[in-house]
């Protein structure tokens, strides 16, 4: 069925495989999010009507972020006397990790991915779940009220949400006949309007399903309106609240990397991934969607077409964020239960009675 | 109502969008200066020569903040036979500024115009000692005071203006009138000789007199205060231009005065000449000239050139002033 073969396949055995698996996971989590977690802080600051960082690394502060790190890894590792220390440890841990491991099936770029797995999207929505774990782990082992009603209430928001954020993908996985995530980009190119090559990416059908899957990810990642796990005003920063240096650090990370793995996601899913247009194939390139033969002038056009859209999804994250307060818990859990997951019910009866007529 | 929500969002999305768009109002502190209202509260700068030791702002300092130490010396009495009075003189004024509130409390209080907001506030140190300024550097905030904003367009002019504009009207009336007063006896006894020049000398010191007393409530000459200000100079230079720039004219003006009622003068003045009983109280006359410590306008102006604050100045040229007429009271004795 994989009509496409990554980059990756050309390589002898699986020992050469992993560094390039571990290089693109780290590419993106330490250049890819540190850029948006720089953006973040920008595009939050003018938005507010101020400069934001400006001094470190001379030009418009663009090292800030390397320069907290820096900090980060300096100060003081502290566990509380009671908290329950090996869990606290590892509990950054988990939750970084699983955000890292998406990276694996994002298909980047023409034949730039790790793996192409036939269940894809499957693999990259359960192990983004397991973040939670991380989290509740976080907030139990701190042994503080306020980490514990954090974690509990960032468990209870990934139930509710991860049901939309399912049924929204889904309806996605219906319409491209397939789990693969790289299929899912020649399905939106194969897509099109009836007469000629111009593919329709999948937002246009299910710009429901978009602004649905959207929701739901902000929702998970714990990002405001959504972050009533960390409410700094309620409940201290949640289950963060013990943590410092490192460990903070790497939740930290964990969020900016699963901002870029849920819009690299989300690219995938509705913008038609690393094409500018689904159909119309890049320059430099034969063929479309994932069968494409690309030099590398094509492939890095792909890459960065890419990285486009990760980073507008992203500011529209951070846009969002800006924008709006956050919501009460008990609003929360009503506006998934009563609003999304009707929603997304609809949107993906509407797709699949689309997709047995036309 | 869904749809009406529905909008809101929207429109809050527009707000934070077209701030993201506009120039950020952050200024860059250390890069560039902040720009401050010209009322900021800074720091207090002191105009010591002003002070008169009154302790009001001392006392109503909320915070017991100033620091006013002072003795008293004797000044011996201006006209000869007078009493000496007795003059606060200031020998230390500090404000801790580890304490101060900046409520500005005494700067309003201050009745003598002797202390000013200024709006530099780069003093930190790593000292908390040295937050306590003491008179000099007080005074050298000085120089850092701004301007006072002009009056509203049409507001009645401060009655320190008034006043003063007043005070200049009737001195120059009773000018007037004194000399007037000296010409008109010295014509109608022309033929008498002796006894007509005993009575038109008496009026004639008298009229020297004036003049001193003209010059020596010094006021400031407003127009060039304005000029200089509008110059960009600070208040503190600015006022003492204007004070010498006063001076100058007033004296300008009663000498004009004076030669215009010239003839009568010199009938009066040529009998008391003659008359050798007359010649005694010549000198005298002079040396009350002396006594009324007038200022010697070019080394006032010069000294103030060179920087020196106003107070020296002034002690200088009233000296230089002093040196200068007995260096010609002297000669006019040899010749």
């Amino acid at each position: 069925m994989t009509a496409a073969e990554g980059l990756l396949t050309g390589l002898p055995n699986v020992w050469a495989q992993i560094p390039f698996m571990i290089g693109i996971m780290l590419g993106m989590a330490m250049v890819v999010s540190l850029v948006v977690g720089y953006m973040e802080h920008k595009v939050m600051a003018h938005q507010q009507a101020r400069l934001g960082p400006m001094e470190a690394g001379g030009f418009h502060g663009w090292a800030q972020l390397v320069a907290d790190g820096i900090k980060f890894v300096q100060k003081e590792d502290i566990i509380p006397r009671n908290a329950d220390a090996k869990v606290f440890s590892m509990a950054p841990g988990i939750a970084l990790v699983p955000a890292l491991l998406i990276f694996l099936v994002i298909p980047l770029g023409p034949r730039v991915w790790a793996l192409d797995l036939r269940s894809g999207l499957f693999y990259a929505l359960a192990i983004g779940s397991i973040g939670a774990i991380g989290l509740l782990a976080g907030g139990w082992a701190s042994a503080n009220k306020f980490s514990l009603i954090g974690a509990i209430r960032g468990v209870a928001q990934l139930i509710a949400y991860e049901l939309p954020l399912i049924l929204a993908a889904a309806a996605v996985a219906v319409q491209a006949e397939s789990l693969s995530l790289v299929e899912i980009v020649t399905a939106q190119a194969e897509f099109t309007i009836q007469g000629t090559t111009i593919g329709i990416p999948f937002i246009v059908p299910q710009l429901l399903g978009f602004g649905i899957f959207f929701t739901a990810s902000l929702a998970e990642l714990n990002r405001p309106p959504f972050d009533m796990p960390i409410a700094d005003s309620e409940l201290v920063f949640g289950f963060l609240t013990e943590y410092t240096g490192i460990k903070f650090a790497m939740f930290l990370l964990t969020e900016y990397a699963g901002m870029v793995a849920m819009s690299a996601l989300m690219a995938v899913l509705y913008l038609g991934g690393w094409e500018i247009w689904p159909g119309l194939g890049l320059p430099g390139c034969e063929g479309v969607g994932g069968a494409m033969e690309c030099g590398l002038g094509g492939t890095l056009l792909g890459v960065g077409v890419m990285m486009g859209k990760i980073m507008a999804l992203s500011f529209v994250m951070v846009w969002l964020r800006v924008t709006y307060p956050r919501l009460r818990e008990d609003q929360l859990q009503k506006f998934s239960w009563l609003v999304l997951i009707p929603l997304s019910l609809l949107n993906i009866a509407v797709v699949a009675i689309g997709k047995v007529v036309f | 109502m869904p749809a009406a929500t529905g909008l809101g969002l929207l429109k809050g999305l527009g707000v934070t969008l077209k701030h993201m768009l506009r120039p950020a109002v952050t200024q860059q502190y250390p890069h560039e200066r902040p720009d401050l209202a010209p009322r900021t509260r800074g720091v207090i700068a002191l105009m010591d020569e002003n002070c008169t030791v009154c302790m009001l702002c001392s006392r109503e300092c909320p915070d017991w903040c100033i620091y006013i130490d002072s003795h008293k010396e004797q000044v011996p009495p201006k006209n000869e036979g007078g009493r000496a009075r007795t003059r606060n003189v200031l020998d230390r004024f500090a404000i801790d500024f580890a304490l101060c509130m900046y409520c500005g409390i005494c700067v309003e209080v201050c009745p003598f115009d002797a202390l000013f907001w200024s709006p530099e506030f780069e003093y930190s140190t790593y000292d908390i000692d040295e937050l306590l300024h003491e008179k000099e550097k007080l005074r050298e905030w000085m120089d850092t005071v701004p301007p006072p904003p002009p009056l509203d367009e049409g507001a009645v002019q401060p009655k320190e203006v008034t006043d003063a504009i007043d005070k200049a009207e009737k001195a120059r009336e009773k000018a007037l009138a004194a000399t007037q007063a000296k010409a008109a006896p010295a014509e109608a006894p022309a033929g008498d000789g002796g006894g007509a020049a005993a009575a038109a000398a008496a009026p004639a010191p008298a009229a020297a007199k004036k003049e001193e007393i003209h010059v020596d409530d010094v006021q400031i000459d407003q127009e060039t205060f304005d000029k200089l200000i509008a110059e960009g100079q600070s208040e503190r230079m600015a006022r003492a231009k204007a004070k010498a720039a006063y001076v100058r004219k007033e004296k300008a003006r009663i000498r004009a005065e004076q030669e215009a009622a010239g003839g009568g003068d010199a009938a009066a003045e040529s009998p008391a000449a003659e008359a050798p009983a007359e010649a005694a109280p010549e000198p005298k006359q002079a040396e009350v000239h002396v006594e009324a410590g007038e200022i010697d306008q070019e080394t006032y102006d010069q000294l103030i050139a060179e920087g020196k604050s106003e107070r020296i100045a002034r002690s200088k040229a009233k000296a230089a002033y002093v040196r200068k007429k007995k260096a010609e009271l002297q000669g006019g004795d040899d010749a």
